[in-house]
């Protein structure tokens, strides 16, 4: 089943304020894709636009399968979740006073999700063993690194097609920013997932990305075809850089 | 316990009403009890919202009095049977909280607390003015002749008895399946449960419904219990104090909580209305109340599992 998300013109924003300007992407099946930017460019709020947290003033987005078009505006994020795109969202946001397996059994809360869960439980416990040792512990009491496996495990538990991660690096250790990216592009490889990846670290998302787009004060500046042209752009030295 | 002995459990319960009530003990008793009971349905009730979905609801004399004044209005204009009284009641009272969580979905926290004690002062100044139920003044309901068994007080003693064990049956059920679990998560982190696709609006609407229904269930049969109402004591801040202090004495996120803290409180109180005076409800609710958020925030049942080693 040949599918793809596709994002045109979208405008969006927080009241009076205006943060995506007309932004235009598309992620097809299978590939890892980047979207690059600093803090405040707004990365997340295309993520939510996609999974209907925010609802754009314009523009469309909608997932492409096998020809059919879906539309995903105003669909509210139980309905997108149900079309098989799962979140791992910025900050982790998890249950902190829930156990870990109460976390992740409420990565399958939609019905269809419910038939496999044992599979998928199963599937998280042997993929991130660390989980299975604290499945009884609070979510909250756990590191952040081990929370961030956990923010991926319970994303998985919806059995996705899609995987949406936003920014899997803030407030870890580089050590552990380098084992969450692997660990993303082996799930990726391990359940055939498309991959959108938001990170404003340039270095590590493109260690994984097949091609990506850096986005500046809500506009798509730049489209990479690869990895290689996403690293050897000139923005990236002006935004990162400083040069 | 599954649900098959739980039922049992449940039957057991309401036939040791039944037998209780056959006991013709002091009259006193099967009062105190009514009372006792009438707070096992309404903790149960407060806790669905305020418990597992973490909403506190400062609102229930609103819910309790809508069911009380549903029966008034039903009494007075059709002679409407005891049944009727209470489905109508709750139904009612459902209708509130449908209302109440359509109205107030972007609040979060705080702010909803603020509406629903804003929702009960609104509600109260609608009866005192509404004359047809006696307004201010208050009206006499005169208890139909002839309960079906005993005197009228032992057979509303045993009506309650059934209406407790129905309640904490549906909150048992709630907190065990994908309803309770996501009432969890909403309670936990909001944002995160939005995030991952649970339909927290529509959850939430359910658990106002749900707790409003129980809540004016509760009231309904209120009427005949005192057979004088007026919104004093029908809007009385003691069910808003209770049905707050209830669960969280006994603990918020199981069942038994606001049994076991309705029973207990429930209890302290009638004693106290007995041998000192009833002034000292509020009081007593208080002090307990204020004991327990120091030193055992997660109420008797947080006491039980950390004694336990859990």
């Amino acid at each position: 089943m040949a599918s793809r998300l596709v994002v045109e013109g979208v405008e969006a924003g927080y009241g009076a304020v205006r943060v995506l300007h007309g932004v235009s992407m598309e992620v097809r099946e299978g590939e890892t894709v980047a979207l690059l930017g600093t803090n405040g460019n707004g990365k997340s709020t295309l993520i939510k636009c996609i999974m209907g947290i925010v609802t754009p003033q314009a523009g469309a987005i909608y997932l492409e399968v096998d020809g059919a078009r879906i539309d995903l505006v105003r669909k509210p994020t139980e309905a997108i979740v149900s079309l098989g795109i799962a979140l791992v969202p910025e900050g982790r946001r998890l249950f902190p006073k829930l156990t870990v397996e109460e976390n992740l059994l409420l990565g399958a809360f939609r019905r269809e999700a419910r038939a496999a869960i044992d599979a998928n439980l199963a599937f998280c416990f042997e993929c991130f063993p660390v989980l299975l040792g604290r499945r009884r512990q609070l979510a909250g009491s756990m590191s952040g690194g081990e929370q961030q496996m956990l923010a991926l495990a319970r994303a998985l538990m919806s059995s996705p097609r899609m995987l949406l991660v936003d920014e899997p690096s803030v407030g870890l250790a580089p050590i552990l920013v380098s084992r969450v990216i692997a660990k993303i592009k082996e799930l990726k490889e391990q359940r055939h997932l498309t991959v959108l990846m938001a990170e404003q670290n340039f270095n590590q998302a493109t260690k994984i990305a097949d091609r990506g787009y850096i986005i500046v004060h809500g506009k798509i500046e730049f489209e990479g075809r690869s990895a290689q042209e996403l690293r050897e752009n000139e923005l990236v030295k002006k935004y990162y850089l400083g040069v | 316990m599954r649900t098959g002995p739980a039922l049992v459990v449940g039957a057991a319960v309401v036939l040791a009403g039944v037998a209780l009530a056959g006991l013709h003990v002091n009259a006193y008793v099967y009062f105190a009890g009514y009372v006792i009971l009438q707070y096992v349905v309404i903790a149960t009730a407060w806790n669905i919202l305020g418990g597992y979905a973490g909403y506190v609801n400062f609102g229930t004399p609103a819910f309790f009095a809508l069911g009380a004044y549903t029966a008034v209005f039903l009494i007075r204009s059709l002679q409407a049977p005891l049944p009727v009284l209470i489905v109508a009641g709750g139904l009612v009272a459902a209708l509130l909280g449908l209302g109440i969580g359509y109205l107030t979905l972007r609040l979060r926290g705080t702010f909803f607390s603020i509406a629903t004690l804003a929702l009960a002062v609104v509600l109260q100044t609608m009866i005192i003015n509404w004359e047809y139920v006696g307004g201010s003044r208050g009206i006499s309901v005169l208890r139909p002749s002839g309960p079906p068994f005993g005197s009228y007080v032992t057979f509303l003693f045993t009506v309650m008895v059934g209406l407790a064990v129905v309640a904490v049956m549906v909150a048992r059920f709630i907190e065990r399946s994908w309803i309770g679990r996501g009432l969890a998560a909403l309670r936990d982190n909001e944002e995160a449960a939005e995030c991952m696709g649970v339909p927290t609006l529509r959850l939430k609407l359910f658990a106002t419904t749900v707790s409003g229904f129980l809540l004016g269930v509760a009231g309904a049969p209120f009427p005949y219990y005192v057979t004088f109402v007026e919104p004093n004591s029908a809007f009385a801040i003691d069910y808003a104090v209770n049905a707050l202090a209830m669960p969280m004495i006994g603990g918020t996120t199981s069942w038994i909580g606001p049994v076991i803290g309705a029973v207990l409180l429930g209890t302290a109180q009638q004693l106290a209305t007995v041998t000192i005076s009833s002034e000292l409800n509020l009081f007593i609710v208080g002090v307990v109340l204020v004991a327990f958020v120091v030193l055992a925030p997660e109420g008797i049942l947080g006491l039980v599992r950390r004694w336990r080693g859990r």
